[in-house]
């Protein structure tokens, strides 16, 4: 009984080893038929397709920021931006928002107005965003009673 | 980048140029298609302006001049400022085009055709001054709300047309008329067709001047769309807001027309005197009326470098809303002293008038040449910033350029 327990074992332990070599070769020529159709291994790269992807979708980008602006509108990036574009370049051109200044008091009247006689929409959250964004990057500059002339262009004045 | 090599490699590649940008499905497009972005509207082309006027706005259109584009005596359109509440009619049909006079102080409404305008009433020529009532605005403290002009946003073309007193009396007006509020074609930027971007208007006494104009021709030719063809309202020395473009209905009002940008803070100023950024109650609004005295420096653009002993030949405009300027004078020494220009007398009522000026500079440096008109109520124009108001309209302090003596 023994003996015959022996062989057996003998028996399952080459058959396990055929198997494994079996496999083995299986995945060996798998591997080298893949090898010639693909030599890059390209396939086990795939994330760089998609890659190339984003980068031609980011030049192409309808809101694409540059330098800190946002292309489509002049608007500066920061946080809130996407709520100022989304809710006050509707109806009017985002010139009209970069030229104003104003502080937070006159920025809300400014959108009361525009509720009660432009069809503003109720701007429920995003109103405390907006302002924010408004006042924190479009601040009223001090300019007194009268500004010193800037921005002059000197040129030779011919006869 | 196969892609953008493809593109760049075939005749696809102006047009992405042209675009800024890739053009996705670029071999898609159809012969003779012109792309949107190239729709998209270069405002100096589809409004025949110069290249150096500035945009405000492109939504809705404000455009501005610069002080020394103004130079000439009677502005041409190039150099005329566009200022748009809502946006530009389109589709405009000159012969279905009508004029109404209707209102609380008319007979009975009445219609005309524009050649009925043209064949029925007798036409008249006139060189109006228009300023738009915020111009200057950049310049208040606290800063007022709006577009922020500079100085540019004022013209002196001709216009032709018809008095609107001769229509008025035609389509028979009552006792009880106060003022006149015009309807027109534009359309309110949320695009609601119940709402008007603009209709102001003014009280009888100056709807009833000779120089009132319901207007066809602009500087002899027809008026240019952003100008409000076929049909503009032209009323000279008020703000510009009054000569409403695009006119379709004119109502007779037995009360102070109150459409769109007659109340509130627009075209309105502070009956009384107010401190910087103080808030005014509606109630204490007064509309504004005659634009005050003001004038421009038109050449030399400022910045003028010139060799020591050499005199400078200043030229430009003063106006002073329904009155006449009667007074023009510089200075060279930041108003210490003042020294007469030579001034003309306007081509009619409420037209400009222009000045010149042979202006001496002593030595080599640094100067300020400002201006000063005074209209013929004695009245003269700041040297700083006049009353401040919520909307910043009225600034009619001194124009002023650089120079500089080598």
């Amino acid at each position: 009984m023994e003996e015959k327990e022996k062989f057996r074992e003998q028996i399952r332990s080459i058959y396990r080893l055929l198997s494994t070599l079996l496999v083995l070769f299986v995945i060996t020529v798998l591997g080298v038929v893949y090898l010639l159709n693909d030599p890059d291994l390209s396939f086990f790269r795939g994330n760089e397709v998609p890659q190339e992807y984003v980068a031609v979708t980011t030049e192409d980008d309808f809101d694409k920021i540059e330098n800190g602006i946002h292309v489509r509108t002049g608007l500066k990036e920061a946080e809130g931006l996407m709520t100022v574009v989304n809710n006050c370049t509707n109806c009017h051109s985002a010139q009209l928002v970069i030229q104003n200044r104003m502080n937070e008091e006159r920025w809300i009247a400014t959108i009361r107005w525009m509720q009660e006689t432009q069809n503003l929409w109720d701007l429920g959250k995003n109103e405390e965003i907006i302002v924010n964004y408004l006042v924190t990057n479009y601040p009223p500059k001090k300019k007194g009673r009268r500004e010193i002339l800037t921005d002059i262009q000197w040129y030779e004045l011919e006869d | 980048m196969k892609r953008r090599h493809f593109i760049r490699n075939t005749a696809l590649g102006t047009l992405t140029a042209a675009v800024g940008t890739d053009i996705v499905f670029g071999r898609l497009i159809p012969e003779g298609y012109s792309l949107l972005a190239l729709q998209d509207p270069d405002p100096f082309t589809l409004f025949s302006k110069d290249r150096e006027m500035v945009v405000l706005n492109d939504r809705p259109w404000n455009i501005e001049a610069k002080a020394h584009l103004l130079d000439d005596k009677i502005t041409p359109n190039k150099y005329m400022f566009i200022r748009n509440n809502g946006l530009i009619p389109e589709d405009i049909d000159v012969n279905s085009w009508t004029l109404t006079i209707d209102g609380e102080a008319v007979k009975k409404p009445k219609t005309y055709t524009l050649s009925e305008l043209r064949s029925k009433f007798k036409s008249y020529t006139y060189q109006l001054t228009l300023e738009c009532g915020g111009n200057g605005r950049s310049e208040f403290d606290p800063p007022a709300k709006g577009n922020q002009w500079t100085v540019g946003a004022v013209s002196c073309a001709t216009w032709t047309g018809v008095r609107l007193r001769d229509v008025l009396e035609d389509a028979g007006i009552t006792d009880k008329a106060v003022y006149i509020g015009y309807h027109a074609a534009d359309v309110h930027l949320s695009r609601d067709p119940g709402k008007e971007p603009i209709s102001r208007g003014a009280p009888m006494a100056k709807a009833l001047q000779d120089e009132t104009l319901l207007a066809f021709k602009m500087n002899g030719q027809d008026i240019p769309l952003a100008h409000g063809y076929p049909l503009r309202l032209v009323a000279g020395g008020w703000p510009a807001s009054v000569s409403g473009k695009w006119v379709q209905r004119i109502s007779v009002r037995d009360r102070v027309h109150d459409g769109s940008k007659m109340t509130g803070d627009a075209y309105r100023m502070p009956c009384n005197p107010v401190a910087p950024g103080e808030k005014v109650k509606d109630e204490d609004m007064c509309i504004i009326e005659s634009m005050p005295v003001k004038s421009l420096i038109t050449y030399p653009r400022s910045g003028a470098v010139i060799k020591e002993g050499r005199k400078l030949s200043i030229r430009g405009h003063a106006w002073a809303g329904e009155l006449e300027v009667s007074k023009m004078e510089y200075s060279i020494d930041f108003g210490s002293t003042w020294s007469t220009c030579q001034l003309e007398k306007p081509a009619n009522r409420l037209a400009w008038q222009h000045f010149s000026a042979e202006v001496s500079l002593p030595k080599k440096g640094y100067y300020e040449i400002w201006a000063r008109a005074t209209d013929s109520r004695g009245k003269s124009q700041p040297m700083l910033l006049p009353g401040w108001n919520p909307k910043g309209y009225l600034n009619n302090a001194c124009h002023r350029i650089a120079i500089k003596v080598t």
